[in-house]
């Protein structure tokens, strides 16, 4: 298995979204690979890197949509034109576009990898929900988005009969995994490496402990 | 000089590529039983360090001989195992079925409990049973580094490396441990000044090789070390963040050491252990 190379990429901006940062980068030579496929992120001044999903490939750029809460994503957001930062990726399996009769399903800040998978999906219905009003500003990246607040949920208004490709806190992947048992669900856990060596990002599949970044992040029953 | 990987910061079998820029690949500890580890959270991210309570995860002895182990020597490079166990007589029949690598007991892992013989009795028990090259990983938590390495060396072990993790704890915002062990082994920058005060202390003590490990994320650093009186040195946390980090550590050892007037990285070997003593007017 070939291993992508760690880059040195130029910050080309970064854009708020409602309570959340969209960091662009130069893409230069790197491959945005496909949706659901994350890559880890320099944050200045920390230990480790960050894992991102891709938000949107525009020309010659990379675009990672991230909620600055912690040391390392606030350090992403405060980064300026002409920053430059390490970039490794894209690492991990996505999603599956040989679905039949799409549905993306977002909740929060998991809604990040939804645009560039709207994307290669050809925009298909999308189902968002957020905490509040300002975090939903979001949903614009997104297109034939339906929008709940809470304590609307997903789950509430998800149409059936559905090919759904999810990602978003663990309780609402659960409860959609719950209604679809075949739904594609992308997954998030703490990485130091995101390439198989640290072995921190490890959750329960088939009733073992495996690393998400080598089997997922994007994980199916079927 | 031979830069290695420290052991549970490398899958070789996932990155071959990294293994192979190493000049020794050790791998993840294994046990006689296969383990699943700890559950999650098992890492977080301090200001200047990690913290790890992975517990061990690994696929037990017999299916580490018969699949692990072949996949890993067809990757040509050699190989170092790490072994560990929850008794000594389990430490020492892993070791009595291992030929042709270098054997590391993992003597000081954070995140199990302790096997109830001591580090010296271990490697006493795995010396009678192997003939191989036997590596004792020591904890950095030994009250008299000097006492614990010539236990270890009566005991039998060809080399030491040093050092494992500190066991170190952090708090989210709303005070709850951010590890589900509660506490872990502590790795990264923080833990440089840790690592060379040991194997300083290790190299007053004895004149086994060392593998100088704790806290590496440069050419310097891993100098650093070698002043210090390490013979080898491994890389950990830095491989997390940079995958590229053995070709570039290599390559800045040795031109930081050309630029102190070494002729290479060895010249600077124990140059630690005599201060000049200097006096400022």
């Amino acid at each position: 298995m070939s291993r992508p190379r760690r880059e040195l990429r130029r910050v080309v901006g970064v854009e708020g979204c409602g309570p959340y940062a969209l960091v662009r980068v130069d893409r230069g030579t790197i491959d945005p690979g496909d949706p659901g496929q994350f890559f880890m992120l320099e944050a200045p001044g920390r230990v480790l890197p960050r894992p991102m999903s891709l938000c949107l490939a525009p020309r010659g750029e990379l675009a990672f949509l991230l909620d600055p809460i912690g040391p390392g994503t606030r350090a992403l957001a405060a980064l300026g034109p002409g920053d430059h930062i390490h970039v490794l990726g894209p690492l991990g399996n996505g999603f599956r576009l040989d679905v039949p009769r799409p549905l993306l399903v977002g909740g929060g800040i998991g809604v990040a990898p939804l645009p560039y998978l709207a994307e290669a999906l050809e925009r298909p219905p999308a189902v968002l929900g957020f905490r509040t009003q300002k975090h939903a500003e979001a949903a614009a990246l997104i297109p034939n988005a339906e929008v709940v607040i809470d304590p609307v949920l997903v789950t509430d208004v998800m149409p059936a009969d559905r090919d759904v490709l999810a990602c978003g806190p663990e309780p609402m992947l659960e409860a959609v995994r719950a209604l679809v048992p075949a739904a594609q669900l992308a997954w998030e856990a703490p990485k130091a490496c995101g390439y198989g060596a640290c072995y921190g990002c490890a959750v329960e599949i088939d009733g073992e402990l495996k690393r998400l970044c080598v089997e997922g992040p994007v994980l199916c029953n079927s | 000089m031979q830069l290695l990987n420290a052991s549970g910061c490398l899958d070789a079998l996932t990155a071959p590529d990294i293994a192979r820029a190493l000049d020794a690949f050790v791998t993840k500890t294994i046990t006689p039983e296969p383990r699943d580890g700890n559950s999650p959270v098992r890492i977080a991210e301090t200001d200047s360090g990690m913290l790890n309570a992975i517990g061990l995860a690994n696929p037990g002895r017999e299916r580490f001989l018969s699949s692990t182990l072949p996949q890993l020597r067809a990757l040509g490079v050699p190989l170092w195992v790490s072994v560990g166990g929850f008794a000594a007589h389990e430490y020492a029949e892993t070791c009595a079925r291992l030929d042709g690598v270098t054997i590391e007991l993992n003597l000081s892992c954070p995140n199990v409990d302790e096997a109830p013989q001591s580090a010296a009795e271990i490697v006493r028990a795995c010396r009678a049973a192997t003939t191989n090259p036997l590596y004792a990983k020591v904890s950095p938590h030994a009250w008299d580094m000097g006492e614990t390495v010539r236990a270890l060396e009566a005991a039998g072990a060809d080399g030491l490396s040093m050092v494992n993790t500190l066991r170190g704890a952090a708090l989210d915002a709303r005070l709850r441990p951010k590890l589900a062990r509660g506490s872990g082994g502590y790795s990264g920058p923080a833990i440089k000044p840790v690592a060379l005060a040991a194997v300083l202390a290790a190299r007053r003590a004895t004149d086994l090789p060392i593998v100088g490990m704790g806290g590496v994320t440069s050419g310097r650093d891993a100098l650093e070390l070698i002043a210090c009186g390490a013979t080898h040195v491994a890389l950990g946390t830095v491989l997390f963040s940079d995958p590229d980090a053995p070709s570039r550590v290599h390559r800045e050892l040795v031109e930081e050491s050309l630029q102190l007037g070494f002729a290479d990285p060895e010249g600077a070997f124990c140059a630690a252990l005599d201060p000049v003593v200097t006096m400022e007017n």
